[in-house]
């Protein structure tokens, strides 16, 4: 597998072209290692209040809107299926296709979140940001209102992962356009890749927690 | 003396290759440097301004504590004050202080690296401190904040006066600059060692630098998260921590400990790698149980995750997991109590040889000892009742924390001197002012157990008068303290321009820093060393017998 | 001597204070012996050891894992050993005696406010009786404080939006510092007062020399009346909601079908949070009274509740 990464431009701290891919990888491992104690914090208090106060969670849920949710689950996870054949194409240093297929990944994260953008403000058009003008029909309002606290957080949160996504691919694409950076060196493409799938998977998490608690009916 | 072999014949580099410090002389060089030595010495300089800062708050305090009642100072400064000295001395002084400054410096070096593995991430993590520490000033300079360093809710949330957010701000920003350094360390002990440099022949400063890391990366996102939560409560009034809003302000008090506790051993865990190198230098012997100590260390890495709810004795959470925690406290602290027997024991028939640094660790394990054995009454369920909140805590984690990290720190900044810039400092002067720090030590935190135990509550501006006796001790001794910690200062700064030339291993110390200059090159090393030998290869014998020869 | 002994050692003035002042002192002797022996042998090593000294250097030849064991195990023991004596006491310690007097109180930014069950209402100082148990219900209007007595060796933290108890008995007359032990703002130094502790008589002869109000069960009645809970939670009522008559330490079938033991945290919840935890087979219809109903009152009612389910009390009457 070195045969190629040798070409590749070497550090000047690391003595090969392996060593500088395994640390770069590893660092990558250790940095998805973080983000899911960031994230495992938010659903930490997630689980605490659901187990306390599960009706209203189950309330709050039903007032969430599944048709952009289920639309984004699928947006993302075809992008996250694109991104995995980008990664291919750099391994096989089809420019062309790869500089394609990172377009193609970073409309699909750009349209997940223009559609993001609608659910948000149809659900402040219904009052259900948490704050002075927040409204919902619910037995317990205050722990809806948790609920949506939770809610607006935890996929903010996670949509500015996707907007960072997406700004970081598109640079991608771009240098793999017009430099030679990517040419015998895949190893950027296939951390980006990493990140990629680690925010694709944040989500389908997310998606069933907040949409689907009570929709079994 | 017998040093790590290298490949390389005696280094150096005079003439032809420029040291690191001589490699660059313009500001620029330095604010854009990716050299990890230098970044070290940016983390110095940044970390040594914090130090007086958080020392400066200090004084006040305890100047104003010569007194029951306030005269100094109203309550609401006072508390400002304690908050400012907690945040600034944890976030800015002592979670930085021996992994940046001596970490950055000294895990290339030790493991034979050209440098650690992402020299700009590296860059990026001091900018991102001293983003942090901007705000966390800014919040200071524009009036302060009353919450504590505990930020508890729903008092930070909803009642506390000042720029909270600024200083949550700042303290996350901050946190990101230490997950990343952690990151770094992490993968360069992994991926950079030279050839040679298994796992067990690591210096057990590298050993306790790993697990450091990997705390500050686990355990750090959690806090960042959980001030996040606290901030945008304070902003938007809606509350997870908020019992008026149906929050829980135990949560708060559970993930900030989470995060918190872990913290204390990223405080005290290179503090004692610093001693597991320098007692076997100066005691001119191989470390008693090298892999003991290696293993102890991250016995306490992991067990540090489980016990944070020591701190929630009486906060209400249930009684069974104060038993819980409680028990898995007494665990946590037998692998401290075996370095501190370990160490103890390395000091048997060695050549015992007491220059500075050697008193600053002898000063560590004593007053780490009592900080650690201090820290079972608090462990211990019926106890921690009474004492809990008391000076008797503050007493204690300063013990651990300026007793025995400080102490640490300051060995291995003198240890370290000479290889860092080249010089030696003045020894007589330099004893002086560890004996003074000892002493000062004792006299300022001493007389806090006793106050502990009294019941005098902690963060308290006006006290019962009572207590006033013990208080003014605990002053006099502060500023037997301050003269101490301003010596080293002063003489450290002289010797940079006026210190002796130091040669490559003054010590004559094992350990792949020392077989390159004083001070290294940017490369580090002329060849990449390969390492043939368990570390600390010394021998007492062999010591006193040189000693002989040169009497006769 | 005294005098010396008082500026450095707290009275014990709780029947706590003992057992907690004898696991301390056996800590002591145990953690001083500890760290005299690490002081004196590192001592002795560096002198006898010292550079140029004549010592014997030669290699020793003790076998390292014995040590090591040695030293990892023996700690263990004794520390296991302190566990369970520390968590014994403190197991005690959360558990009151049924003929304890039960007081409330509120804590607020920056005062102790205090209801004794006869209804008499204290700021910043409590009078108590020696020998009798005392079982403060604590809750705060704020943020956390903490109510704590070193003399009586006990402390627990007071939050808002739920109830702590703590309890002890007093063993000596004197007087004796409340500390607030948990920062709650600016004049969190300033959050303190006194407990009088007095001999029987005394307190009898000063109870005397109070103005008697209702007691706290009576007021306890007159607010569930001005607050229109007798309105709905009564026989004759056209609502359909649950009977309170004996409802305190029962078993409560909640709607989930779930059952939760109706203490104090449930009742106070049902009023602030009704919609928290709802009786199985009733409606979700009780509104809220948060910001309503002070802490103050909800006390009075809860020792209201109470006292329905006690059928030696006098106020023991259907209403």
């Amino acid at each position: 597998m070195s045969s190629l990464a040798t070409e590749a431009p070497v550090a000047h701290q690391f003595e090969t072209a392996d060593q500088q891919r395994e640390a770069a990888t590893m660092g990558m491992w250790l940095f998805i290692a973080t983000e899911i104690l960031f994230f495992g914090a938010m659903f930490l208090g997630y689980t605490v209040y659901r187990l306390g106060y599960p009706q209203a969670f189950a309330e709050a849920s039903r007032h969430t809107l599944i048709a952009f949710g289920g639309t984004n689950t699928a947006v993302l996870l075809i992008s996250s299926t694109v991104m995995a054949f980008a990664v291919r194409a750099a391994r096989e240093n089809r420019r062309g296709l790869l500089v394609t297929l990172l377009l193609v990944t970073s409309s699909l994260g750009a349209l997940f979140l223009v559609i993001k953008g609608f659910e948000y403000s149809k659900e402040i058009s219904e009052h259900l940001l948490p704050g002075r003008s927040f409204q919902i029909d619910a037995a317990d309002p205050a722990h809806a209102e948790m609920f949506f606290y939770i809610y607006w957080l935890t996929t903010g949160v996670h949509a500015l992962h996707v907007t960072i996504g997406v700004v970081l691919i598109t640079i991608f694409a771009i240098r793999a356009w017009f430099t030679d950076a990517f040419v015998n060196h895949d190893t950027a493409v296939d951390l980006l890749g990493l990140y990629w799938h680690f925010v694709d998977i944040v989500w389908v998490f997310l998606f069933p927690l907040i949409y689907l608690i009570d929709r079994h009916s | 003396m017998i040093t790590a072999t290298t490949q390389a014949a005696p280094q150096s580099v005079k003439g032809d290759v420029p040291t690191y410090l001589a490699a660059g002389k313009t500001i620029r060089s330095w604010l854009l440097t990716t050299d990890h030595k230098r970044i070290a010495i940016l983390y110095m300089v940044s970390i040594t301004l914090f130090f007086f800062i958080g020392g400066a708050a200090a004084t006040l305090m305890r100047l104003e504590l010569l007194t029951p009642q306030g005269d100094l100072v109203t309550s609401e400064t006072y508390n400002k004050l304690f908050t400012l000295h907690g945040v600034v001395m944890v976030w800015f002084f002592l979670i930085p202080s021996i992994p940046t400054v001596l970490g950055n410096f000294l895990v290339p070096l030790m493991i034979g690296a050209r440098d650690v593995a992402f020299p700009k991430l590296n860059l990026a993590s001091w900018y991102l401190f001293m983003i942090g520490g901007a705000f966390a000033l800014f919040s200071i300079i524009t009036g302060g904040v009353d919450t504590g360093w505990t930020f508890y809710t729903p008092y930070s949330s909803t009642y506390a006066n000042g720029h909270v957010i600024a200083m949550a701000t700042g303290i996350f920003i901050a946190g990101f600059g230490s997950i990343a350094t952690g990151l770094n360390f992490i993968v360069t002990v992994h991926k950079m060692r030279a050839p040679g440099m298994t796992w067990f022949r690591l210096p057990l400063f590298i050993w306790t630098i790993y697990t450091t890391s990997l705390i500050l990366v686990l355990a750090t996102p959690v806090l960042a998260i959980t001030l996040t939560l606290m901030a945008l409560e304070r902003a938007f009034g809606v509350g997870i921590f908020n019992p008026a809003l149906g929050g829980d302000p135990l949560l708060f008090q559970h993930l900030f400990w989470f995060y918190s506790h872990p913290a204390v051993y990223i405080m005290i865990l290179p503090g004692m790698g610093v001693v597991s190198e320098l007692i076997p230098c100066f005691a001119r012997k191989s470390l008693f149980g090298y892999k003991y100590v290696a293993y102890a260390t991250v016995a306490i890495g992991v067990f540090g995750f489980l016990v944070w709810g020591h701190h929630m004795f009486v906060s209400s959470q249930s009684i069974y997991a104060g038993m819980i925690f409680s028990v898995l406290s007494f665990a946590v602290s037998i692998p401290s109590a075996i370095k501190v027997f370990n160490w103890t024991a390395t000091l048997y028939k060695g050549s015992i040889s007491f220059q500075t640094p050697m008193l600053y660790v002898l000063g560590f394990v004593g007053l780490f000892t009592i900080g650690g054995l201090t820290g079972l009454f608090l462990a211990a369920l019926a106890v921690d009742v009474h004492v809990h909140d008391t000076y008797f805590v503050i007493a204690h984690f300063h013990y651990i924390m300026v007793g025995g990290m400080v102490m640490a720190y300051l060995g291995g900044i003198h240890f370290w001197w000479p290889k860092i810039t080249g010089r030696l400092y003045p020894e007589t002067l330099a004893k002086l002012s560890a004996v003074t720090i000892f002493l000062g030590f004792n006299l300022t935190f001493f007389p806090q157990f006793i106050l502990g135990y009294l019941g005098m509550p902690r963060r308290y501006h006006v006290y019962a008068p009572e207590f006033q006796v013990l208080n003014v001790l605990s002053t006099a001794g502060a500023s037997i303290l301050a003269v101490g910690y301003v010596l080293p200062l002063a003489y450290l700064l002289w010797s940079l321009r006026y210190g002796r030339k130091a040669d490559s291993n003054p010590w004559r110390a094992t350990g792949l820093e020392w077989t390159t200059s004083s001070p290294p090159s940017k490369d580090n090393f002329e060849a990449t060393p390969i390492v043939t030998e368990p570390p600390y290869r010394y021998d007492p014998q062999a010591t006193e017998a040189a000693l002989e020869t040169a009497h006769v | 001597m005294q005098r010396l002994l008082r500026g450095i050692f707290p009275q014990q003035a709780s029947n706590l204070a003992p057992e907690v002042d004898h696991l301390f002192f056996a800590l002591l002797a145990l953690c001083g012996a500890v760290a005299f022996l690490v002081c004196v042998v590192a001592l002795f090593f560096c002198i006898r050891y010292r550079r140029g000294s004549r010592a014997d250097r030669t290699p020793s030849k003790i076998n390292h894992h014995y040590v090591e064991i040695t030293w990892t195990v023996v700690p263990l023991i004794i520390f296991l050993g302190i566990f369970f004596w520390a968590a014994e006491i403190f197991f005690g310690m959360s558990r009151a005696p049924a003929s304890a007097t039960e007081i409330y109180v509120v804590g607020k930014q920056w005062m102790w406010k205090i209801q004794h069950p006869d209804g008499r209402r204290e700021i910043n100082e409590l009078h108590i009786p020696v020998g009798q148990p005392v079982k403060l219900i604590m809750t705060s209007q704020d943020v956390i404080h903490d109510f704590f007595v070193p003399e009586f060796r006990n402390k627990q933290d007071v939050v808002p939006g739920r109830y702590t108890t703590e309890w002890f008995t007093p063993t000596k007359a004197g007087k004796y510092h409340i500390f607030c032990s948990q920062y709650c703002g600016t004049n969190h130094s300033k959050m303190v007062g006194w407990v009088y502790v007095m001999e029987p008589t005394e307190h009898a002869k000063w109870l005397a020399g109070q103005p008697a109000p209702d007691s706290l069960v009576a007021a306890g009645e007159r607010a569930f009346r001005s607050h229109g809970c007798s309105g709905c939670h009564a026989p004759n009522s056209t609502i359909r909601a649950p009977l309170l008559d004996g409802i305190y330490g029962k078993q409560v079938p909640l709607s989930n079908s779930t059952l939760v033991t109706a203490d104090e945290q449930y009742l106070r919840d049902s009023i602030l949070l009704p919609n928290k935890q709802i009786a199985a087979g009733y409606e979700p219809i009780m509104p809220t009274f948060q910001g309503q109903i002070s802490d103050e009152e909800l006390n009075a009612i809860i020792a209201y509740l109470k006292s329905l389910s006690d059928q030696t009390s006098p106020k023991g009457t259907t209403p």
